[in-house]
This record gives structure tokens, sequence and C-alpha cells, in this order.
């Protein structure tokens, strides 16, 4: 008797995507409870949001920025290139791509080393001396960038798992929703550090 | 195919490589998943129904019966965070949903049956995490299963994980949520139009929506105090500037949805029922299904309505209020539309259709009691009283409850492919019923008379009530008892069922009991409405 039947399901990319679009749609959730908590701080501690966010380094933030907009556009490359067979020229962008993603992780590392060595992070003895709005204020950088952070290393993961997919030819030209949808995934990663960049950097 | 008798299911062999269990936890097959996550949620009823038992145990006479006060404090947390987060959010989607769910609509199997597998496993790794909780670190959680900061943030129980395990649980309903909505829009047979659809698909379908929208903000909610507890980030602890009412806005945002998350998928298993037993094509089809969709939308929006008395202003509070009784209107729809449907019905008053039936006076019950809660005035009086108490559960086990019930009764001869005995079960119906309104009945009247909730001790006046309802849940349990004894004995003894028992119509029912692994040896072409009866009159 027959026990386990294998279906044979006709690759659904369009199923695929769909289910990817709702999974984005989730995570935009996700941070929207955070958005919600930042602006009723914000808007009940204006000032003492200000004065935080002069201590941040906009040189640090702008950088990161540009290196996390130039990786969705090698991100955006290897999948045009996948989608002509150029599986060489696909490979070589989604590595660029996890470099560049890499690179934000250690330029956050640092800066979050930064602040450590000012003595501020939750809880810590500095912070709690200092007024509510910038407590809180650095309650959520922590949180907010801890979790994007978090997000991109996701994203260094699952680009690694699909640089070994197209390696092995399980994505190809003719069926690559697999690269697209983790496109997808980094290029969400990319637009939540577009609020978060000013949100914290820029509001002074 | 209708000659077809039943045959043993062929979920209980299996192939040589693989032993009995791995057949089933490594299945991406979307029935045995389906069967995976039913026998896990009645389990965990069952866990949660003995910690209630034994709290009206405790709450038979005024002082200290059988546990102490603190011990109280705990259970009434297990058995709420079990009870709501083990079993009855996941509870009809993920069990019958996930069986059912691709059978009427005429697939093979879900659409991302890996992730189907992988949504169990989280769900079950966060059952032992919610275990393992209780043994660990501060012992059991002690805050309600709401998790109140900032008493969540400061208690020395644990906190911490108990609250991973419900962010892994929340976790496995997103993906349940969006392999179904994928399924709904991508897999349907041929000729099945959003409109030919089963309503209990579209109420899976709103369920799906719901699901999405709402449960990443718990998600958040629960990191956040995650993240409280162990670095002090601030936001929802007074002493740091955070402010506690948030917690609130953000953890009913949710869990007011989810409400909804568990009881629509409930009336889809009313709305199969009571066609099928009434012999009659559905009234109102098109009512039901966009109803489905206008309780998801407008219960997204009615939070506030539990923070009625936690400082808010008027203007919001009003709003809220006036949110809440807008849910009635297509709650209201659903009701009559049954009722319209059984009017000049052929009734078969079979043990599904009393489950159904009592659904419906149980429900309104507690939809009549929800306005109460919801009306402001009235609602300051009762707040966290024990009226509140039984407005939830006349809904949530009343309601959910009976439904999950009744769709046991419903689809078990199609799962396992044998009978029980109808007898039995409608003996076991009355013992649920009337031990069901003999426990929550009274807590109204306590309730309206100033019995708070979560008291481990009352003044003597309410005694005879309070005992009144011990003996509710001694009836009810004599009820439980018999259903699981009939529901066993027919797996071991009952004789085959045919492929369809009931006379119903949907595309479940034009397959063997139990259905094949690849569920349609053809992928039927719908042509007709999932009710119609046009040629069997």
């Amino acid at each position: 008797m027959k026990t386990e039947f294998s279906i044979t399901h006709h690759a659904d990319s369009e199923g695929a995507r769909f289910g990817m679009w709702l999974f984005l749609f989730t995570e935009i959730l996700l941070f929207g409870g955070l958005f919600l908590l930042y602006s009723v701080y914000r808007s009940e501690h204006a000032l003492n949001f200000h004065s935080a966010s002069l201590e941040l380094s906009r040189f640090f933030g702008t950088f990161n920025t540009v290196v996390l907009l130039t990786s969705s556009l090698t991100m955006a490359l290897s999948i045009h290139f996948i989608r002509y067979g150029e599986q060489k020229k696909s490979m070589l962008f989604l590595i660029l791509t996890i470099l560049m993603g890499a690179l934000f992780l250690i330029n956050k590392y640092l800066e979050w080393s930064a602040k450590f060595e000012h003595g501020i992070y939750p809880g810590s003895h500095e912070l709690v001396n200092r007024s509510r709005g910038e407590v809180l204020f650095y309650g959520l950088y922590f949180t907010m960038t801890g979790l994007h952070a978090f997000h991109v290393f996701a994203g260094i993961l699952v680009l690694l798992v699909m640089l070994v997919l197209i390696k092995k030819q399980a994505i190809t030209g003719d069926d690559y929703v697999k690269l697209e949808n983790s496109g997808l995934y980094w290029h969400l990663v990319d637009i939540i550090w577009i609020f978060l960049f000013p949100l914290f950097y820029l509001i002074s | 195919m209708s000659t077809h008798t039943g045959t043993i299911p062929y979920y209980f062999n299996h192939a040589k490589e693989r032993s009995f269990i791995m057949s089933w936890v490594l299945s991406t097959d979307h029935k045995r998943i389906g069967i995976l996550y039913l026998v896990s949620i009645l389990t965990f009823f069952i866990a949660g129904m003995t910690i209630g038992l034994l709290m009206r145990i405790e709450l038979i006479a005024p002082g200290r019966t059988i546990v102490s006060a603190t011990t109280y404090n705990a259970m009434f947390t297990l058995h709420g965070v079990i009870m709501i987060f083990l079993f009855i959010i996941p509870g009809i989607p993920a069990s019958f949903g996930n069986f059912v769910l691709p059978l009427q609509i005429g697939a093979r199997d879900v659409a991302f049956p890996r992730l189907n597998l992988l949504s169990w496993w989280l769900f079950i790794m966060g059952a032992i995490l919610a275990v393992v909780s209780l043994f660990t670190g501060g012992g059991p959680i002690d805050t309600g299963w709401t998790f109140y900061a900032p008493y969540s943030i400061r208690t020395t129980s644990n906190v911490t994980l108990a609250v991973f395990a419900a962010f892994l649980v929340g976790f496995s309903s997103i993906l349940t949520g969006l392999n179904f909505l994928t399924t709904i829009h991508r897999l349907r047979a041929e000729g099945m139009k959003f409109f030919k659809m089963p309503l209990f698909v579209w109420a899976l379908y709103a369920t799906g929506w719901i699901q999405l929208i709402a449960t990443p903000v718990i998600g958040i909610t629960l990191v956040l105090v995650m993240l409280e507890r162990l670095f002090g980030i601030g936001v929802f602890d007074p002493a740091k500037g955070g402010d506690p009412i948030l917690f609130q806005h953000l953890f009913w945002i949710y869990s007011h949805p989810a409400v909804y998350i568990m009881i629509l998928p409930a009336m889809g298993v009313i709305s199969e029922i009571i066609p099928t037993f009434a012999r009659r094509t559905i009234f109102g089809y098109r009512a039901i299904a966009f109803s489905s969709l206008a309780i998801a939308f407008v219960g997204y929006l009615v939070w506030g309505h539990h923070m009625n008395t936690s400082g808010m202003s008027d203007t919001a509070r009003i709003i809220f209020s006036f949110l809440t009784f807008l849910v009635a209107v297509p709650s209201g729809v659903k009701v009559f539309n049954w009722l319209a449907t059984l009017y000049k019905g052929s009734i078969d008053i079979k043990s599904p259709l009393l489950y159904a039936l009592s659904f419906i006076f149980l429900f309104s019950i507690g939809g009549l009691t929800g306005l109460v809660n919801g009306a402001l005035a009235s609602d300051v009086h009762i707040h966290d009283t024990y009226f509140v108490v039984g407005h939830f559960h006349y809904t949530m086990f009343g309601g959910v409850g009976f439904a999950l019930f009744g769709a046991l009764h419903y689809w078990f001869p199609k799962i396992t492919g044998k009978l029980y005995n109808e007898l039995l079960a409608k003996i076991a119906w009355l013992f649920l019923f009337a031990g069901f309104n003999t426990l929550y009945f009274p807590m109204f009247i306590m309730g309206f008379q100033g019995m708070p909730r979560r008291y481990y001790d009352y003044p003597a006046q309410f005694h005879s009530l309070q005992f009144l309802s011990t003996v509710g849940s001694w009836i009810l349990f004599t009820g439980v008892v018999l259903i699981f004894a009939n529901l066993i004995n027919a797996l071991r003894k009952g004789a085959s069922s045919p492929a369809n028992p009931w006379n119903g119509t949907t595309l479940e029912w034009t397959i063997p009991s139990p259905p094949s692994a690849e569920n349609f040896e053809i992928i039927p072409v719908v042509k007709h409405g999932p009710y119609y009866r046009g040629d069997t009159k």
C-alpha cells in the first residue's frame, strides 16, 4: 500500500510571491508597534529627543544609509542577472550585497560600542541620571536599531543560502522566485532603515 | 464513490524508513498536520480544564479550601494562558482548518506544506517552553494571561520564558494565516469562484487576515516585555518615564482581534453544520461571507473597550464604545441568517446540529452581555467582575468551545472513517450544555452584585452561587468525559463511515472517509454553489 504520497506541485512562483508579500506586511506591523511607541514618546518629550539625537554620530548613520541603499541596488542587479541566466554575475552581485550587509553590521557594532564606552546603554548609571525623555530615546534607539540589525543578520544568512542554491543551480533563469523573495526581504530591511535613520539621527 | 465504505486511514500506516512517530511529526500532509494540531489542542484543553476544575473546588467555600492564594494566582494565569494561547487561538483553524480547507476548495494540500509543518513545530516548542517556565526561574507566572506591565516587568516569577513561549505560538499563528490566505487565493479548484467557496473557507479567509494584521503587534509587545526584563529599556516602566497604559494598548490591539481569530472559524463551522442538517441551501450566503470580513475589519478597531477604566479620554472611550456596538451588527446578520436557513428546512436533529443550535443560544447570551460591557456607564460598574468572566466564557466556551465540539462531531467520520454512537453523543451534549449554564450563568449574577474576578476569597453572601457554579463544573466535566469516551470508543470499535454520512453538499463529502493521501483522484470542476441541493430534491 502506498503510504507517503509525494505531491508534485507545479512550482507556483505567483503563490510564493504572494506569500512573501503577506510576510513583509507582518514585518511592517511588527516594527509598526515600535514606531507607535516612538511617536507617542517623542510627542511627550520632544526637546529631550532632540538633544539626545545630537549625540548620535551622523557620519556613521549617513555612511550606513549609503551602504544599505547600495546593497539594495546590488541585490536588484543579482536578480536581474539570474533572470538572463548569467549565474556568475548574479553570484558576484549577491556576494557584494552580503559584504555590504556585513559592513553595515560592523559599523553598527562600532557605533554601539562607542555609546557603551560613554556609559550609555539601557539601565546604565549614566543614563538613569538623565531626563526621562533621553532614557526613552535611548531605550527605543537600542531596541529599534537592534531589532533592525537582527533582521539584517537574518537577511545575510538567507542570502548565503541563496548563494549556495545558485551555485548548485537550484536557482536558475527559469525558477528564481526564491532569490526574488529574498530580494524583497532585503529591500524591506532597507526601507525600515530609511525610516529609522531620520527619526533617530536627523531630528535635532 | 458513495458506495465506498471506510477503511483504516492511510495515516496509520507508515513507510519503512520512518518510525510511526516520525511519519507524523515530519509529515507535510495537511491532514496529518491537522490531526497533530487536533490532538495537541485537545490535550491542552484537558490540562486547562483540570486547572479550571481545581479553581472551582477552591472557590466552593470562602477561605482556603485546597490551595494557597499564591498558588491560586498561578492557577488562573495558567488556565488563561493554556486555554487562550494553546487551545482556543490555534483551535479550529489549525486543526479543522488544516484538515478541511484543502478538501473544501478541491486542493491536494495547502500552498506551503513545509511551512505548515514548521508552524506546528513552533507551536509545540512554544508549548514546551511554557511548561518549562513553570519549573524554572522564579516559577509559574502570576500576572494573569494579560501580562500587564509594570507588574510583569517586576515580578520574580518566570515571565520572560513564558512570554517567549507565547511569542513562538504567535509566530506559528501568523504562518498558518499566511499559508491559508495563499492557499485560498491560489489553489481553488476550477470553477470555484470566491463566491462559490464554502462559508467555513470564507471564515478562515477573514481569520487569516486578522492573524496577519494583529499578531505581529503582540509579537513586538512581548519582545518589549522580554527586553524590559532583561535590559531595562524603560518603555513600559513608569520609573524610567515609560507608560504602562501603552502596554495595554499594544496588548489589546492584538488581543481583541484575537477573539475574532477564535470566533470567526467557529461561526464558519456553524455555517457548514446548519445547511447540512436543515437540508437546505444557506440563507443569505453573501451576507454571511461579507459579515465575516466586516467583523474582521471592525473588530480591529475596538480594542479600547478593554481599557474603559484604565485611563483614556472620554472622546476615545465614546468612539471605542460606539465601534464596539457596531460589531454586534455583522454578528447579528449571521445569527438571523442561520435561523432563516432553519426556517422550513427538513431539520435532522443530529449531535453536530445540537452543538450548532446551542452555539447560537449561548453565543447570543454572550453577545448581548457583551453590549452591557461595551456601554460605558454599565461597564464602569461591572468592569473586572465575574460578569466579564461570565461574558467571556459564554462567547469563548459557549461559542468557540461548542463550535469546536460541533466540528469534532461533524468531521469525525470524515477524519477517522468511523461512526460514533449518536445517542451517547446527544447525552454527552446535554451534560455539557446543562453543566455549562450551571457553571457560568451564576457568574453574571455574582458579577452584577460586585464579585471581582481573580479573587481568591469572597464574602459569605456569594457562597450559594459560588457553590452552584462549582457543581456546574462537575456536570460539565461529566459531559466532556462522555464526549471523549464516545469518540475514543468509536475509534476502536465504531462502524465504518460512508463517504457522506450527513448528506452534506461541500466537496469534502464527495471523497471517501477517510480521504486518500492525494485527497482527490481527479481535481473536481465546481459548477454550483457550496450548499446547492438542486438535484436531490
